[in-house]
């Protein structure tokens, strides 16, 4: 159980800065999930609070103690890596068992350490196997399991489900997600699938260019996201972007021109805005199909997942994604008018950044553990 | 063939007897194809007639041991009446059994020596490297482009300075300088190839740089490591050029053996024969032994 505290951690590789001043708070047992695309830095910042890379500047704490200068083992971390980092000469017991055999903890001990983390993850009956005769699964919960034994003050993943096919990356994400309930631990995990973050977070940490872009339960980021950057990269599918023109701006909406001529409000605070180029986002379970709809376009795909069918639809030099209802009869070609709902749109501006919403979404402060509170409107 | 295919499939077309169909009309054509066989016939006695004409010489050497000096020197033949007067005659002259140790102890001594020394440096060049780590390989490995011969005479007064001439412990320390960039280059790659996870997941567990290497690194580069090891023991033990320049008779390996039979009274072709057949046979048994071991250690990272 554990803090973790990062204040303007700055890396320096030669002339490249990969990380840009990175301020954090982990609360105790909170999950928090590391998000960005390739190379945003979020594996180098797990590094760095591991203590497998230093930092060029910066402080680094945990429960208030400063540690830049700890050892890896001496943290009290425990690390998951993405190929699983498994000693292949040893079996799943010697693996899991190995930080305990560095400590001189006594072989009676050891064992039962090892049986206890074994029963949690259900490897009893692999404990004599070597890695090499192990699925993906398997070798995966073996090195959670030995993360397990080390009983440490806080979890880190480094994208440990990124090997693992489809079918068991939701599995192990779920069990991911019952573990930290088990154990009650605080973990600190990294991915650039934004649906593990969405669905195991407590908290998302946005990262892009060695910068944190948002920090926010994963409702809020869905919500609320501060800039483009995060509106895009947080939702599946991904956020329609249209380039509109300003008509009126105000505290209360902001009036503009959308690309088909049709003018439309947003309730957004526009009263700081400049002039500039204007982008409205909406999401594509938010665009909705109306005869009368002020938008419209060619179909170029379609995408029939079932529940859900993704009309791709070309309005002018964009291709907009359209969720629409699984049973909805559109062919390739058909042109498409569709309207969206004002509340749930996003008006960026020249800078990318988020104008503020006027009403806060009622779930924008839910995280993962409060779904396991009764809600206020539910039936009982 | 392409034609009759197609005419045989298209009235078939879509019916399940099509593909059998298509299948017999391709396996009657095959046969006009040299068949695999043949082919394997004709590799399996090229690789031999190659591998008897590398051997020969050797052969030839052991052959020539089991003969008398007058056989040995008369036109070549392979029927004779074998014979151990040669070997007889080397043993009386010298004592075969002080020079094998000499070779014994300085072959594996060196490598010891090297691998102490190597696995700590290709430890440090292929997990913690710098800009000038492959530099520093770079010029380790041109070392061995010098010629011996340039250095012999700074090395041979060393050497008298420091009352080594003749020592075991002399050789063990120039063999071991000579092998050493081969060693760390050979244990370098083979480090490289071990995923630094694992590693630092050690490293996480709690480990020290010491028990990394103990506990991770050498049971898990074993058999590159081995590999390496067995190349030392073979170029230390064949080594010739400082051994004979730099031993006389107490330290001398079986090197030195070999030669002490081709001076002062000319050549004796049988009896040189029989020491050097003496002199590669460990070596010749060791590597025997141990090939399977040297092959899997130089594949180590391809089939991994």
């Amino acid at each position: 159980m554990a803090t973790l505290q990062l204040n303007n951690i700055v890396k320096q590789f030669d002339d490249t800065q990969v990380l840009k001043g990175i301020d954090l708070e982990v609360h105790d047992r909170e999950f928090v999930v590391f998000v960005g695309p390739s190379g945003c830095g979020k594996s180098t910042l797990l590094r760095i609070i591991a203590g497998l890379e230093s930092a060029s500047s910066g402080d680094i704490m945990i429960d208030g103690q400063r540690i830049n200068d700890v050892g890896p083992a001496e943290r009290g971390l425990a690390m998951v890596f993405q190929s699983y980092a498994l000693y292949p000469h040893m079996t799943v017991e010697d693996n899991m068992g190995f930080s305990l055999k560095l400590a001189g903890v006594p072989k009676e001990e050891r064992r039962r350490k090892v049986r206890e983390a074994a029963s949690v993850l259900q490897l009893e009956p692999l404990l004599e196997r070597k890695p090499k005769a192990l699925s993906g699964g398997q070798r995966q919960r073996v090195a959670i399991g030995r993360a397990i034994v080390r009983n440490p003050s806080i979890f880190l993943f480094d994208e440990p489900l990124s090997n693992l096919d489809a079918a068991l990356r939701v599995q192990m994400r779920i069990e991911l997600a019952r573990l930290h309930e088990e154990l009650d631990a605080t973990m600190i995990y990294v991915t650039h699938d934004q649906i593990e973050a969405m669905t195991m977070a407590d908290k998302i940490v946005v990262l892009q260019g060695g910068v944190v872009e948002q920090v926010g339960s994963p409702m809020e980021l869905y919500h609320h996201p501060r800039n483009r950057f995060v509106a895009g990269f947080i939702g599946s599918p991904k956020m329609n972007f249209l380039e509109v023109e300003l008509v009126n701006a105000g505290p209360e909406s902001v009036e503009v021109r959308l690309p088909d001529g049709a003018t439309c409000e947003v309730p957004v605070d526009g009263s700081g805005l400049g002039a500039g180029p204007l982008t409205l986002g909406i999401r594509p379970e938010h665009l909705r199909l109306e005869p009368e709809g002020p938008l419209s376009g060619r179909i170029e795909v379609i995408e029939r997942l079932g529940g859900v069918t993704s009309l791709y639809v070309r309005m002018q030099d964009t291709l907009v994604t359209v969720s629409a209802d699984g049973n909805v009869d559109s062919r390739v070609g058909d042109i498409l008018r569709f309207g969206f709902d004002r509340a749930c749109a996003h008006l960026f501006d020249a800078a990318d950044l988020a104008l503020p919403s006027l009403s806060r979404h009622p779930l924008a402060g839910l995280n993962r553990q409060d779904n396991r509170t009764p809600s206020v409107t539910s039936g009982q | 063939m392409t034609t009759l295919k197609t005419k045989q499939a298209l009235p078939a077309d879509g019916q399940p007897a099509s593909a059998s169909a298509n299948g017999a009309t391709r396996a009657r054509h095959t046969p006009l194809v040299p068949s695999a066989g043949a082919r394997r016939l004709w590799l399996t006695l090229l690789g031999w007639g190659i591998a008897l004409i590398i051997f020969f010489p050797i052969l030839w050497m052991v052959l020539t041991g089991f003969k008398t000096e007058a056989e040995a020197i008369a036109d070549p033949s392979l029927i004779f009446s074998p014979t151990l007067e040669s070997y007889i005659a080397v043993q009386a002259r010298a004592d075969y059994f002080k020079f094998a140790m000499n070779s014994v102890v300085v072959a594996f001594g060196s490598t010891l020596l090297a691998l102490a020394i190597a696995i700590p440096s290709a430890y440090a060049m292929a997990f913690l490297p710098t800009k000038r780590t492959k530099g520093t390989l770079l010029w380790m490995l041109s070392t061995k482009m010098l010629p011996p011969v340039g250095v012999l005479v700074p090395i041979y007064l060393l050497f008298r300075d420091f009352g080594l001439l003749d020592t075991r412990t002399g050789l063990i320390i120039v063999y071991t300088l000579m092998n050493l960039p081969i060693v760390v280059w050979m244990l370098y790659t083979f480090f490289k190839d071990l995923p630094r996870d694992i590693l630092e997941a050690g490293r996480m567990d709690g480990a020290s740089t010491f028990q990394e290497v103990i506990y991770l690194l050498l049971p898990l580069t074993l058999p590159g490591i081995a590999s390496t090891g067995l190349l030392s023991v073979i170029l230390s033990w064949n080594e010739a050029f400082w051994s004979l320049n730099l031993t006389s008779s107490s330290a001398a390996p079986l090197t030195a053996y070999i030669a002490s039979f081709s001076s002062p009274e000319g050549l004796f072709w049988a009896k040189l024969s029989a020491a050097s057949t003496m002199a590669i046979a460990p070596i010749l048994v060791f590597g025997w032994l141990t090939q399977k071991q040297m092959v899997r250690g130089l594949t180590f990272g391809a089939v991994k």
